[in-house]
């Protein structure tokens, strides 16, 4: 076994020696240098496109998903020695991808065979890109309570609605979509469908947030039809598939928008002044002291669920503590730079503030929706005190 | 790196949960107070180290099982859920780990046998005011003879052997010693301690210095992190437990939204910070570069940790937490002292940001 996988090791390690471009194996430089893939997808760099095109052949986008739906068909532990590989190299993911983290895994779970046949592929392979149509104008964290109607026209479904705080929707090739299909009942009246955003009567708004940047967009539908083989799962059966997703989510999510190039530490350094080897400030030194300390029994805490998940351990409930423990952090940091970068990190544009500097300001505003998107930390904290901790709210 | 434990720790720490639980619940602490024990418990402290819990990091050659700093951890965890008083820190863990690291060899073969049999209790003397200050330390020592003075030492009113900290040396007192006046402390939480004296007092030298003072006081450090998670763990256990079953407005209070979010969170923290204790332990039994950086960051989210726990648990359980009649008064004690010895979140917060350089 431990044969098997020094094997595999060395193969890899050749493998990719090989087929990593040099401009994949220096670090990002900004969210800008992030591969989505999709139908219309324009890359700035052609060795980010063989790069993807070569994991994507391999299956390596999704190491671990069978290979006769083109994922990599790899072990947990050949995948360890993979993601290992690629971390010595420095080499950068080759796709950002919502297929991957969200829809795969439960298109796995619950789609029948022609389904993951039709989809999972082209999610490895990056040709389609994904959005997630969850929320509505009147559903955001009482998520359920949701609206956009699906009425079964004999041979085909037909979608009427609106959502919003779809991901990148003017990007997107297809949308998973939770649709009401039975108006009596809550959460038993939800189904989970895939929907092609060039169906006729989809239309998408991009949503201007306080950062100036524009990840989100309402979603309208307007008398979409589309096949009936399109509803994963069974009718009124969405909401399972729903919940399950989340946590897909939840456990992916980890604080998008911050300016990581800069360390809080080396920019307070620069602005506040050090003497003597530490800080002027002491009361802010203090608190970025805390804040790494928080930062690294965050990483701990992450590494000893993938131990114990690796173990057998079921660690599932404990993605909602991480998504409210990983948006805190996150808002943490980027308010420590704000403040360490005085009024360095109050720029908006123009000549007078650097690039770096303007990150700053716009990661920090960007961070404000970390404990929003994704479940609010006020509904990820109902469900550690009600699904780990066994708190109800009648008894 | 690892979390999880192996069988042989697996086993010590549920031979510990089994026999604190039994044999040493909060009541018995309780009782030990009333009776103005101050900490004092010879009958305890002697079935503890016959389970071989005296002996946990000493090396089989010296009379112990030479199991390392995460079993020793396991145990200090579950005794700290109990509140279980005995010198099992101060001893097993403080005494022994200065003797490893500053022990001459036949300073080794001397004590460690008999600390590890339970027959000697060991502590470490370190601060000489009220706050930790290992560095500023005035002590003398001329023609072997002690001059000078030491602070609230944990366990120093029982202790038979005194390793003493000066500022860039370590020495041997034992406490029958000519010259050593010890007054013993009557503590909030009914440990009891030590202010003590060096009038001339002999004392044996050790190896080392203030290097090796900072290594021994990192592995207290991460080992009382330990026995904190527990406290903080059973605190914040007891307290969950409570909202499922006080009824008010004609529901259970943990059904309340406001209450659910602080027990969340409460959870959340006790994760993050034992994860920290985990990896701090195995840092030392890896006896990785970086054990400084673990322990202070060990040590300050566990006073953090169980500070927030210990005055939830009061406020949580309402009129009845703060009679002394309910133990959460004696967790909110434990952890105040707990969190002062060895520096608190202040102090390690201070350190980890020199030793990341800022």
């Amino acid at each position: 076994m431990t044969n098997d996988l020094e094997a595999f090791r060395a193969e890899t390690r050749a493998w990719l020696e090989e087929n990593c471009p040099p401009s994949m194996r220096t670090p990002m430089t900004g969210e800008d240098d992030a591969v989505w893939g999709g139908r219309n997808y324009e890359f700035k760099n052609p060795e980010a496109k063989l790069w993807l095109d070569r994991m994507g052949a391999k299956g390596w986008t999704a190491p671990t998903w069978p290979a006769a739906y083109g994922g990599g068909g790899l072990s947990a532990d050949e995948n360890r020695v993979l993601q290992s590989e690629l971390k010595k190299i420095g080499a950068r993911p080759p796709l950002f991808s919502f297929g991957i983290w969200m829809l795969g895994p439960v298109l796995l779970e619950y789609a029948n065979e022609e389904q993951k046949k039709e989809h999972l592929p082209k999610i490895v392979r990056g040709e389609i890109r994904w959005c997630q149509g969850y929320s509505e104008p009147g559903a955001g964290s009482d998520l359920a309570g949701l609206q956009t109607k699906c009425e079964d026209k004999g041979d085909h479904w037909l979608i009427n609605g609106q959502k919003v705080w779809t991901s990148y929707a003017n990007y997107a090739d297809w949308c998973f979509c939770l649709v009401r299909t039975d108006t009596s009942v809550k959460h038993e009246g939800i189904s989970f469908v895939l929907i092609d955003m060039t169906t006729q009567g989809v239309e998408t708004r991009p949503i201007k947030l306080i950062s100036g940047s524009s990840p989100f967009c309402e979603t309208f539908f307007t008398d979409v039809a589309i096949p009936k083989h399109q509803m994963v799962g069974r009718l009124n059966g969405g909401w399972e598939i729903a919940k399950r997703l989340l946590m897909y989510e939840r456990t992916n999510i980890s604080g998008f928008g911050s300016n990581t190039r800069v360390d809080v530490v080396d920019l307070a350094k620069k602005h506040v002044g050090v003497e003597g080897g530490t800080l002027e400030d002491r009361d802010l030194r203090a608190r970025i002291a805390a804040h790494k300390m928080t930062e690294r029994a965050y990483a701990l805490s992450v590494q000893r669920a993938t131990e114990e998940a690796r173990a057998g351990g079921n660690v599932s409930h404990m993605a909602s503590m991480f998504k409210v423990a990983g948006a805190t952090l996150n808002q943490d940091r980027c308010e420590l730079m704000v403040e360490a970068a005085g009024n360095r990190a109050l720029g908006w544009s123009g000549e007078g503030f650097s690039a770096d500097d303007i990150a700053t300001t716009r990661g920090w505003l960007r961070s404000k929706g970390n404990s929003i998107e994704g479940g609010t930390t006020e509904i990820n904290l109902n469900v550690v005190a009600k699904r780990v901790l066994g708190l109800r709210d009648t008894q | 790196m690892t979390f999880t434990l192996n069988d042989d720790q697996r086993m010590l720490k549920d031979t510990a949960r089994d026999f604190f639980r039994e044999q040493a619940p909060v009541t018995r602490l309780r009782k030990q107070r009333d009776e103005k024990k101050n900490g004092r418990d010879p009958d305890l402290w002697r079935e503890i180290a016959g389970l071989g819990l005296a002996g946990v990091i000493i090396p089989e050659e010296f009379g112990g099982a030479g199991l390392g700093y995460v079993a020793l951890g396991a145990v200090l965890e579950e005794s700290g859920r109990t509140l279980v008083a005995s010198p099992l820190h101060s001893s097993a863990l403080a005494g022994a780990s200065a003797l490893l690291l500053a022990g001459t060899d036949a300073q080794k073969q001397e004590w460690l046998p008999k600390i590890a049999s339970g027959e000697v209790v060991a502590t470490f003397a370190i601060d000489e005011g009220a706050h930790h200050a290992p560095g500023k330390s005035k002590l003398k020592f001329e023609g072997g003879k002690l001059t000078g003075a030491k602070q609230y030492v944990a366990d120093g009113h029982i202790a038979d052997l005194i390793i003493v900290a000066g500022a860039d040396a370590l020495y041997l007192v034992k406490a029958d010693a000519a010259g050593l006046k010890r007054r013993e402390l009557v503590t909030a939480d009914s440990r009891g301690a030590a202010d003590m004296k060096f009038e001339g007092t002999p004392a044996e030298k050790m190896n080392g210095g203030a290097d090796t003072i900072d290594a021994i006081l990192d592995r207290a450090r991460i080992g009382l992190a330990a026995e904190m998670v527990g406290s903080a763990s059973e605190a914040f256990e007891i307290t969950s437990e409570y909202l499922k079953t006080r009824r008010q407005f004609g529901q259970v209070i943990g059904g309340f939204q406001a209450l659910q979010h602080r027990a969340a969170k409460l959870f959340t923290d006790l994760e993050l910070t034992r994860s920290c204790v985990l990896a701090a332990l195995d840092a030392v039994d890896r006896n990785a570069n970086d054990i400084a950086e673990y322990a202070s960051l060990a040590k300050a989210r566990a006073s953090e940790t169980v500070h927030l726990a210990s005055n939830e648990m009061v406020q949580l359980h309402g009129g009845i937490g703060m009679t002394d009649v309910h133990d959460a008064g004696l967790y909110l004690k434990r952890a105040r002292a707990t969190e002062a010895l060895y520096g608190g979140a202040s102090f390690h917060r201070d350190r980890y940001a020199s030793l990341l350089g800022f």
